[in-house]
């Protein structure tokens, strides 16, 4: 026997291939594809993916568009040329239009939640609080939204992670300890996790209830039809209704377009495209948009790193990435003032760890000579609650494709300077010989104070000061004023009677936490009310 | 710090942009005649093969034949992991390459006097760091695109890992 012929771990996916689900790859096409369903679903992700659950539970007939390829466990080999390619936007390369911020993104079926690293967290009181308070959007408190978080948790896993954090993330534990400030733990979407470390190249195990391996298969089973590698171009509006979608097939590569196209009739549409397609799919198709708000206030978490040398050995690639994260500078701050940051751990694997390291040549080699006492900590701030803070735009290229063009502004900066010397202080405590805020030509410190000081007149600059998102939410704002909104209370579209938005895209600022759970929750809640009125009106006809 | 007054910058978008603009042109030209289909040309291929030492310097085997393995294997998985970008952004980085593969691009936007294969390790590393830290933000994102591109090739490979301590993924099979 060998490994490719019998895989040893049970891979869903292909078992339900072989059962005969109705999956298409459309790179494979050697004709046009027309198809017919009562809901056709833009993305596979944490949006699209509860929703096509949902939706097929009410016996409806479903068909998923993903543009990235369908991947599982069998493929999922730990290594990360191959995992950032195939199931990453842009090869986990996608930049904001100057550069300056780099955007992982999922691109694959299961999208985002394939490939993220299980964070999973309730909207912040707080956040639903300013979006009742400051931006008038009713009924989203958190006793409206409990039974969809608990429903969601129950159906993904999410609980207590009972196993001892890695060495990355109980270093984050110790210094907060030591610091005397708050940290905990975090909760995670796993079932029997083997801890191995390796969540954000595809789960090898099954383990992480993405959607890849819950309500996609669940679909699936039901009867629901998954096109995978097609491109959902453009809505086609007449009136106030969406008539139909068209989608042009890629090649295998899944960069480029073929001459193959799919076109979908259906009763009602679903943008779940994450918060730059969906925005990006729905400018193209011309919706109409009278506010101009479409793909405006789209927010990132904005994150910047610092790496720390540890006497012992961390081994920062091994067990779950991300367990312990502290909310300090978070819960210190009220979000109309000057931004606050969530800290994390993040995972520290060869080719992520080397092009965060700034700079080139022998210096950076020695860095990477230690990997593994490399300890990281990433701290997310949260953007989208300040006049200041107005987060980015997506717009369209020639070619059709979107690119976010996000400014940096000196708010923006000024938390990323609390942030570093919050870190450097969470590493020196945690017992770092060496920390190096990841900027500049990455100079290193050994010590607190010269630490502090340097941090204190850092130059920080766009493409000087590197930042990352994992989390893109916003250009689609969900709310009752179609002034402010894109989308009314249910998710449907203001002006257009058969289009919902259901993903990340419906936040009206930044989360203040991984996403993930708010997005399932979200999606939970306003496919209910979807399957309802199209179940009725299948009823009424 | 960047001090750049909002007129110098201007400037040298201007300068930039028609650079860009005529590399463009070149990059076309050169697509149409080249015959090997691969996302970097020959051009772009020999400019990466120049860098790739000062990039990772300290990091790539001394010498001998495991060197050259190790510089073929990272302009190779360059090549590849540019075919996997976008159009867009394919079309970006082949507008650098074409404005760099110039003559008078090498010399006068890069600094770097020799053809790039007979350039010294310090004239590239001279070019490097003044991009890294030039005022003009565009120099710095094309570092930061070079940094990014090469940096992954390199330590994606399974040849990489034994010199910074990663053992490799775990084997599932020990595991169960």
């Amino acid at each position: 026997m060998n490994d490719t012929a019998t895989p040893r771990i049970a891979d869903p996916i292909r078992a339900g291939l072989a059962a005969g689900w109705d999956v298409v790859d459309a790179s494979t096409l050697d004709a046009d594809l027309a198809i017919d369903a009562d809901v056709a679903i833009v993305g596979s992700g944490a949006g699209g993916g509860v929703t096509a659950e949902t939706l097929a539970l009410a016996g409806l007939k479903v068909v998923v568009l993903e543009e990235g390829p369908l991947r599982s466990s069998t493929d999922f080999r730990m290594r990360e040329a191959e995992a950032y390619p195939e199931l990453y936007q842009e090869s986990a390369a996608r930049k904001t239009a100057d550069k300056a911020i780099n955007i992982l993104q999922g691109r694959c079926v299961g999208g985002g939640t394939t490939v993220n690293w299980t964070s999973s967290f309730r909207t912040p009181p707080v956040t639903l609080a300013h979006w009742a308070r400051t931006l008038g959007i009713p009924g989203l408190d958190g006793d409206a939204l409990a039974p969809w978080f608990a429903k969601m948790e129950a159906r993904l896993g999410i609980a207590p992670w009972e196993i001892a954090p890695n060495v990355n993330n109980a270093a984050l534990s110790r210094g907060a300890a030591k610091l005397g400030i708050a940290s905990a733990a975090i909760r995670r979407n796993v079932r029997a996790c083997w801890n191995l470390g390796y969540c954000g190249m595809g789960c090898p195990t099954n383990a992480k209830q993405s959607m890849l391996v819950t309500t996609l298969p669940a679909a699936l089973a039901l009867g629901a039809k998954l096109v995978t590698r097609v491109r959902a171009e453009r809505l086609v509006v007449v009136g106030d209704r969406v008539d139909r979608l068209e989608a042009v097939a890629l090649d295998p590569g899944g960069t480029t377009p073929t001459a193959r196209r799919v076109t979908v009739r259906a009763r009602s549409y679903v943008a779940a495209a994450g918060a730059i397609g969906s925005p990006a799919l729905l400018l193209r198709s011309g919706a109409p948009d009278p506010a101009g708000l479409t793909g405006r206030r789209t927010f990132l978490h904005p994150t910047v790193v610092s790496a720390a040398l540890m006497p012992e050995r961390v081994d920062g690639f091994a067990g779950a990435p991300q367990t312990i994260y502290s909310d300090h500078w978070l819960d210190t701050l009220s979000p109309g003032g000057p931004a606050g940051f969530k800290v994390e751990a993040a995972p520290v694997h060869p080719v992520l760890a080397a092009i965060t390291m700034p700079g080139h040549g022998e210096a950076h080699a020695r860095w990477m000579g230690q990997l593994p006492h490399m300890h990281v900590l990433i701290a997310l701030i949260r953007d989208g609650f300040h006049p200041e803070s107005a987060g980015g735009t997506v717009r369209l290229r020639d070619d059709g494709t979107p690119v976010l063009d996000y400014p940096q502004t000196p708010y923006l900066f000024d938390a990323v300077r609390r942030a570093f010397a919050a870190m450097a202080e969470l590493q020196f405590a945690a017992g770092s010989t060496s920390v190096m805020p990841v900027q500049g030509r990455g100079e290193a410190f050994t010590t607190r104070a010269a630490a502090a000081r340097a941090i204190g007149a850092f130059a920080l600059a766009p493409l000087v000061t590197p930042m990352v998102s994992a989390h893109v939410m916003g250009g689609c704002p969900i709310g009752p004023d179609p002034k402010r909104a894109v989308v009314d209370m249910t998710g449907r579209h203001h002006h257009l009677a058969n289009l919902h938005v259901i993903d990340g895209s419906l936040f009206p600022t930044s989360i203040g936490a991984n996403p993930q759970l708010s997005i399932y929750a979200f999606a939970a809640k306003l496919a209910d009310g979807l399957a309802a009125t199209l179940g009725q009106r299948a009823r009424g006809a | 710090m960047i001090d750049l007054t909002r007129r110098r910058l201007l400037q040298a978008g201007l300068a930039g942009a028609a650079a860009l603009a005529v590399a463009g042109g070149v990059a076309w030209f050169r697509r149409r005649t080249d015959a090997t289909p691969r996302a970097l040309d020959r051009d772009a291929q020999e400019i990466v093969r120049a860098i790739v030492p000062a990039m990772l310097a300290g990091a790539l085997p001394a010498d001998g034949a495991d060197r050259t393995r190790a510089l073929d294997e990272t302009v190779a998985a360059v090549d590849r992991a540019v075919a996997g970008l976008s159009p867009a952004v394919r079309a970006e980085l082949g507008q650098l390459f074409a404005l760099l593969a110039l003559g008078i691009g090498r010399r006068v936007f890069a600094g770097v006097p020799s053809p790039w294969a007979e350039a010294s390790r310090g004239e590239i590393d001279a070019f490097l760091v003044a991009w890294q830290s030039s005022a003009w933000a565009l120099k710095r994102s094309a570092y930061d695109a070079l940094h990014q591109l090469v940096i992954a090739a390199w330590y994606a490979n399974p040849r990489a890992w034994p010199a910074v301590g990663y053992p490799g993924p775990p084997s599932l099979a020990v595991s169960l």
